[in-house]
């Protein structure tokens, strides 16, 4: 068996300079946070970065002054372009802006996950009647998006978002990377495990194959490429 | 505004029937869980990735994998499922959410729906909102009337949409409008108000009920 145990300095190094990633999380519950720290202390600039949200600064109440998510790459200057369903409740997302150092792209939230679940399954994109009269209709670069007529019903057409990579968390994985995702830790993980070229997995437990039942585990380890151990749970 | 705050909620409350799925929005939609008519029974949504939310969770009672789309420590119903995003947003726009409840900057006479951007001003992004707006099968508008003195009820909104005549109820401190015969209707009026008072308060054009219900200031 391929080994894909790795620690989360080895799991970050093949990420470069302007390199796509997605980070799971959705204001910071079920993000990478051990696989965010790897990042900044490695130091890889120009990103492009997917995720739901700006993750939490310690200006929002509930991280007791930690920085949670993909708060940690803004605050360090690593990401250029963020491509998110809502960017307001992290502060520094709109300051970047206003500096000119960070540019958006926006996406309804469910509009956001089709379109890295495309990429995963191999589709040419999706059509959504979300959008439609709206800003949504323009690419952020002001360029039309494409609508399309099924049955007398119009749809915006959304194409496949194809990270070069996935971070990702799981409460328990087994060093296959089949993992588990607890409650409402799920969010946009699943997603973006499948759509990445490589899928790099944060887990609290990782177990030996066999040790718990296969049908324990939610999601195959087949998207998955290296997995970290030593996620820890949020100290409220 | 508070008492305004909890009419508006609680007229909203009533729209729901017992089973129905439902998504609240962040803000004043939330009241609506205060004031659930007598046997109906609800089951929230939240967009972030289940149904079955209950509540707040109590401080120290919190746990860090259940949060709610507004970021809240929240607890959930013995019947609660927990989902990715993408089956979270394929039950809203699959049609399996019966109601959301959510406010407006503007709403026109057309249903047309605005509530996520101003230009000009810092970007928030509109997060859930044109999928739940687009996907659940009443969307109710629950709002102050006016905002500072500001029409908000519009002949056409000036705003970016969020999404196209897809609104089907507007419960403000006033009263309640709809579309009747694909017409804006003012149906129910608070009877500490008067018919020009609503006028006044609505750029948009409606008609009146013939029928129309007169609600008890309480």
């Amino acid at each position: 068996m391929k080994n894909k145990m790795v620690t989360a300095a080895e799991a970050v190094s093949a990420i470069k300079d302007g390199d796509m990633i997605a980070v799971g999380g959705f204001l910071g519950t079920g993000s990478p946070e051990i696989l965010m720290d790897a990042l900044v202390a490695q130091g890889t600039k120009h990103l492009t970065v997917i995720a739901n949200d700006g993750g939490l600064n310690e200006e929002n109440a509930p991280t007791n002054g930690k920085l949670k998510g993909i708060a940690k790459l803004l605050a360090n200057h690593q990401i250029d372009h963020l491509i998110a369903s809502h960017i307001g409740v992290n502060p520094e997302i709109n300051r970047q802006i206003a500096a000119g150092t960070l540019t958006y792209e926006l996406f309804p939230q469910g509009s956001l996950a089709e379109k890295l679940r495309a990429a995963g399954a191999g589709l040419g994109g999706v059509l959504t009647p979300v959008g439609l009269g709206t800003p949504m209709e323009k690419d952020w670069l002001g360029n039309e998006k494409t609508i399309i007529e099924i049955d007398g019903v119009k749809y915006l057409l959304e194409k496949p978002l194809r990270p070069k990579f996935a971070l990702v968390r799981a409460d328990y994985c087994d060093k296959y990377g089949n993992f588990t995702m607890l409650k409402a830790t799920k969010n946009f993980n699943h997603v973006m495990a499948m759509a990445a070229e490589h899928t790099l997995l944060a887990s609290e437990k990782v177990y030996e194959i066999g040790e718990r039942d296969a049908d324990d585990y939610q999601f195959s380890g087949v998207y998955v490429e290296k997995i970290v151990e030593g996620e820890k749970p949020w100290e409220i | 505004m508070g008492d305004l705050k909890a009419r508006i909620a609680k007229r909203a409350a009533q729209e729901f029937h017992d089973g129905d799925v439902v998504n609240l929005g962040i803000g004043l939609p939330t009241l609506c869980t205060s004031y659930l008519p007598e046997g109906v029974d609800i089951c929230l949504q939240s967009e972030n990735g289940f149904t079955g939310l209950s509540g707040k969770a109590e401080p120290g009672k919190e746990d860090y994998r259940v949060i709610d789309s507004g970021g809240n420590w929240v607890t959930y119903v013995p019947y609660a499922n927990f989902f990715g995003s993408e089956e979270s947003f394929s039950i809203i726009r699959g049609g399996h959410v019966d109601a959301t409840v959510l406010g407006a900057m503007q709403v026109d006479e057309e249903g047309n729906l605005a509530n996520w951007i101003i230009p000009g001003k810092a970007v928030a992004g509109m997060g859930g909102a044109m999928d739940l707006v687009c996907g659940a099968k009443e969307v109710i508008i629950a709002m102050t009337h006016t905002q500072k003195g500001n029409h908000k009820i519009m002949k056409k909104c000036t705003l970016p949409l969020t999404a196209e005549k897809v609104v089907d109820k507007i419960i403000t401190e006033m009263g309640v409008m709809e579309w009747v015969d694909g017409k804006l209707t003012l149906t129910e009026i608070y009877d500490d108000y008067t018919i020009d008072q609503v006028k006044e308060a609505t750029e948009a054009e409606f008609a009146v009920a013939e029928n129309l219900k007169h609600l008890a200031a309480e």
